[in-house]
């Protein structure tokens, strides 16, 4: 059987004749796309771009342009890395990110139809080069793109998981940690060990847990919340569970959990006042005022 | 041999834990403070464990255990200075030491010896 050779591609040659050509092409190209953001980026700015990265493009291919996984590409790739990256934080779309790339094909298309003229077999071969290794790096913007996104995910979900567990000073010698949101086994190791931190911090003798935000409370949960009450108790502080909603209520007693000799109050209020007392406080109402 | 001191303010024994605890000073600490507390006559205990960074199931279960022993000679136990880390293990390990008293600082721990045994002279 006769095997092809490797026939070295002409691109690299094209693109270095060609350059001034592409660049034009190209930028008429994606500023004219629907997808192009001019309230997010310079026209300036966007030639800068295309100029390094038709640069790269020209040193990469003189390589191979079948493998973009290979040594000779890593250029190309950093530099679409870095951009999906800047784009993605400048709040464009994987589409708009992904346009940079694809909307090369055109006037790279329209080079090759020019410089192979009469040479119909090379032509399609070149053209089809060219369109799988745009395609290759049309997705890993893409990925790029995700990849940054998902970064943004998770330290937000990092964030958020210190924003929701905040423990407040009610009183001297009170403090409240207003629970929002499920109360998972990661969760509760925050609040535990920011609770009981805030308790050595400012010797309170007594902790309010406030579950009004919980929207559910399963055997699981309350665990978490036990395991709570019983590490403040270690620590020399009583603590109060407030906000259980009579759903809750009627949820714990079916469900079997034995919530002993914690101190349980329907409301905040409710909490409040008995930490008050038990601290030593009264809080009285004057004559005649309003309320 | 390495003995954990205890030491005699009134009618209570006070013992700071300062270091690691191991099986044979455990024992030793239970014999010296069951003895002292007859011989005193002590109505309290004061246990300081603000030194302890790392606890394991042992050391959490001897200070239930001397807590008990205490209670059998009519002492009241007070553990105080709990670090945090260590309370959430305790807590992890199943240990929540129920029936001891527990205060966040030394002086906390005397003032509510004090008043458990003004309640029960009341």
């Amino acid at each position: 059987m006769l095997r092809e050779a490797p026939v070295s591609t002409r691109i690299p040659a094209f693109l270095k004749s060609n350059e001034k050509e592409i660049l034009q092409d190209w930028l008429k190209e994606q500023t004219g796309a629907a997808t192009f953001r001019a309230d997010l980026l310079k026209e300036k700015d966007l030639r800068e771009e295309s100029h390094t990265f038709l640069g790269a493009l020209q040193t990469a291919a003189q390589g191979s342009i079948e493998d973009v996984s290979g040594e000779g590409w890593s250029g190309v790739k950093d530099f679409l890395s870095d951009l999906s990256r800047s784009r993605a934080q400048a709040g464009f779309t994987p589409s708009e990110t992904a346009t940079f790339v694809f909307s090369l094909k055109q006037p790279l298309f329209s080079m090759l139809r020019r410089e192979m003229k009469g040479d119909a077999e090379g032509l399609v071969k070149e053209m089809w080069g060219t369109s799988v290794l745009l395609d290759k790096l049309g997705l890993f913007t893409t990925e790029a793109y995700q990849a940054t996104r998902e970064d943004v995910i998770s330290r937000q979900k990092d964030e958020l998981l210190e924003l929701s567990t905040p423990v407040v000073e009610l009183w001297d010698d009170v403090l409240a940690v207003p629970l929002v949101g499920t109360l998972d086994s990661a969760r509760t190791q925050i609040v535990m060990e920011s609770l009981l931190e805030k308790i050595v911090s400012t010797g309170a003798s007594i902790a309010i847990i406030d579950i009004t935000g919980v929207p559910t409370v399963d055997t699981l949960v309350a665990q978490h919340l036990l395991k709570t009450v019983a590490a403040t108790r270690l620590m020399g502080a009583d603590c109060i569970i407030s906000g259980i909603r009579p759903q809750i209520a009627q949820t714990i007693v079916h469900l079997g959990v034995n919530l002993g000799e914690v101190i349980t109050k329907a409301t905040l209020a409710d909490a409040f006042r008995v930490a008050l007392q038990r601290t030593g406080w009264k809080i009285e109402k004057k004559a005649g005022e309003r309320g | 041999m390495e003995r954990i001191p205890i030491l005699k303010m009134g009618p209570f024994l006070l013992v700071t834990i300062q270091v690691d605890m191991h099986d044979q000073l455990a024992l030793t600490l239970q014999d010296d403070l069951t003895a002292k507390i007859s011989k005193e006559r002590s109505r309290g205990v004061l246990i300081d464990i603000s030194a302890l960074d790392v606890v394991d199931s042992f050391i959490g279960r001897m200070i239930a255990n001397i807590s008990a022993m205490a209670r059998v000679l009519d002492a009241q136990t007070v553990v105080v200075g709990m670090q945090p880390s260590v309370a959430i293990t305790l807590v992890e390990l199943g240990l929540p030491l129920e029936g001891v008293h527990t205060a966040l600082n030394v002086e906390k721990g005397m003032a509510l010896l004090n008043r458990r045994l003004e309640e029960v002279r009341a």
